[in-house]
């Protein structure tokens, strides 16, 4: 709105100030987006070009003597498959859960006459600032014999308390009350109501739980360190730690290999730029889609704190 | 619905209360998953909390452990190393609030000055990306670039005629530095959401009057979108100072060598080296419990502060 108005009646007549001004901004803005896709651009034009040349410094910034042998060795190696498996049944079914866990608390806190709404309230709030710390609940993660389950990795998160409270503020501002009234009038049940009415307007705020919760359970790798004993049960993220952290050989590279050990070594570095692109694709090309909602949604977190 | 609460509040509580929840049942049974994990995951660890406190072991568990006291807690202040973590987390968190907190704002501004509405969505789409980029990758990718052996950061020191051979990972004097600047690199774009939502909220007319006046879009800037966004920076500030304690795990984990732990051990990442892989769980605990205590005591003085200032308060 504002932007189309600026346009309107300034567009065209920029005084000198004012244009000297605005080419300052865009050299500014050029050098920051560089500066934060360059390194992603890197990457990728890394990934599809010969390890040698990449430590050589001959791709700054087209990929030299092309090659796709890093994705191909990449989709060859176990350790990343199984991975990817993991991620993604881990991914899924864990944003299912902890999204229904957030809209339903929301929308029943959402109530204002609901009683001892506020003692459920600080009852959630308190566990954002205090905890029992790793070992505890690590004790009673185990207790409760979830180890090595994917539970352990849902489970404890529990309700992500800032999204309620977003998902909450968004309830209460953005759906008319007079709207439960009529379903009420028309015999609808509560629940009724909230599947009904509720579920189908707040798809904005759903969204936006989606895809921070997605993200949150696809880049997790700590979780599963402390709760998965077993490797088969790695997800993605723990499976490039050790290409990329630990920069080693996995069983895979070093099984296939009749190079030795230089063989081994080139192949480590080739797999590693694909195993990031692989690794991070999923989620840069989900968050475009909702990044409209993503404004909004801070707004709602910031009113109410 | 007021006329309603006001007509309750006048009957007698006990009956009118528990019909109120009899007819709001079906809410309590939305909420009750979400109360039933939170009790189990969150309050019963903040109740085995108490293990700091006592010796743990498997068989007696959580309350059965004999009680020793503060004795986990004077080990830790006793152990030479325990300055140099506590040093190592409020100067990371600090450093590291100074250098990133301007910058989302600076870009907000630039941002917010784009008229062409396409155009600024996809520089916000680009800006957006590095945070939805995992931490173990940034840390891969660091570890490429910082690599002695042909890593970006050397290839492009050695083009203008630096020694390009530094291996800057296991340098100790440079992980604050790796660490700060990759945050900024991943969360800035991020960090500016809060601004230009608020900056979307400023008054076009404010503007119109402005140009009419004949100010320019540097005065502009400085006048109206600054002042807009005083508010929100300074609670946002108050904010961060608040979890100063709580410097992020993940990356000073991933970026820890052996070499550089005089700047890259902090409380977190000893917490863990002692509970996960030590075992020693009663002395993790105490740490952490250390660490929270020090966060909740920030907290409530900067929630003080907060009201006083703003009247605004995040408890």
């Amino acid at each position: 709105m504002k932007n189309k108005k600026i346009k309107k009646t300034g567009g065209a007549v920029l005084s000198s100030s004012d244009r000297f001004f605005e080419i300052i901004t865009y050299a500014f803005l050029l050098l920051i987006v560089i500066i934060v896709a360059y390194p992603l651009y890197y990457v990728l034009i890394a990934s599809l070009s010969d390890p040698y040349d990449v430590y050589a410094g001959k791709t700054f910034f087209l990929p030299s003597q092309f090659t796709l042998e890093g994705y191909k060795r990449v989709f060859q190696e176990s350790a990343i498959a199984v991975g990817y498996i993991n991620s993604i049944y881990y991914t899924v079914l864990g944003t299912a859960v902890s999204v229904a866990l957030i809209i339903t608390s929301a929308y029943a806190l959402s109530k204002k006459n609901l009683p001892f709404r506020k003692v459920i309230m600080i009852f959630y709030v308190i566990t954002m600032y205090f905890g029992g710390g790793l070992i505890p609940t690590y004790l009673v993660v185990s207790k409760t014999g979830l180890m090595n389950s994917v539970w352990a990795l849902i489970l404890p998160g529990g309700v992500a308390v800032y999204n309620v409270i977003v998902a909450r503020t968004f309830f209460e501002n953005s759906i008319p009350e007079d709207l439960y009234e009529a379903a009420q009038i028309d015999g609808s049940s509560n629940i009724g109501t909230f599947i009904r009415i509720a579920l189908p307007l707040a798809k904005p705020i759903i969204a936006v739980m989606v895809i921070f919760t997605m993200v949150g359970y696809w880049n997790d790798w700590f979780t599963a360190l402390i709760y998965m004993g077993e490797k088969s049960k790695y997800p993605l993220q723990l499976a490039l730690r050790q290409i990329l952290i630990q920069s080693q050989a996995t069983a895979t590279m070093i099984g296939n290999m009749d190079g030795g050990y230089a063989e081994a070594n080139r192949v480590t570095e080739l797999i590693k730029f694909a195993s990031i692109v692989v690794g991070s694709v999923p989620m840069l090309i989900a968050y475009p889609f909702v990044q409209k909602y993503f404004e909004k949604g801070f707004m709602a977190g910031a009113v109410k704190g | 619905m007021r006329k309603e609460e006001r007509a309750a509040a006048l009957k007698p509580p006990g009956k009118n209360l528990g019909k109120r929840i009899i007819k709001h049942w079906e809410f309590y049974l939305l909420l009750l998953p979400g109360i039933v994990l939170t009790v189990i995951y969150k309050y019963i660890p903040m109740y085995g909390v108490q293990i700091a406190f006592r010796d743990y072991n498997a068989v007696d568990g959580f309350w059965g452990s004999a009680w020793v006291g503060l004795k986990w807690f004077e080990k830790f202040f006793t152990n030479y190393r325990s300055f140099r973590m506590i040093k190592n987390t409020v100067l990371l968190s600090l450093y590291s609030l100074l250098w990133s907190f301007p910058i989302p704002i600076f870009m907000a501004l630039l941002v917010n000055q784009v008229r062409h509405k396409k155009f600024q969505r996809t520089v916000q789409t680009i800006l957006y990306a590095p945070h939805f980029i995992s931490v173990m990758i940034l840390c891969g990718m660091l570890r490429i670039f910082l690599s002695p052996y042909g890593g970006l950061i050397n290839a492009v020191i050695s083009l203008f005629g630096g020694n390009g051979n530094v291996n800057y990972i296991d340098q100790a004097s440079s992980f604050r530095t790796i660490y700060i600047s990759s945050g900024i690199w991943q969360d800035a774009g991020w960090g500016m959401i809060i601004y230009l939502a608020t900056l979307a909220g400023v008054d076009a007319s404010l503007h119109e009057a402005a140009k009419v006046d004949g100010a320019s879009a540097w005065q502009r800037m400085i006048h109206i979108d600054i002042p807009a966004l005083i508010p929100i920076i300074v609670i946002q500030l108050i904010m961060s100072f608040g979890s100063l304690m709580s410097v992020g795990f993940d990356k000073a984990f991933l970026l820890q060598t052996d070499l550089n732990k005089e700047a890259s051990e902090i409380i977190a990442t000893y917490v863990y080296d002692q509970g996960m892989l030590k075992a020693m769980y009663s002395f993790s605990t105490a740490v952490g419990l250390f660490n929270t205590a020090v966060n909740l005591v920030l907290l409530t003085c900067v929630n003080k502060i907060c009201k006083k200032l703003s009247n605004v308060s995040f408890i």
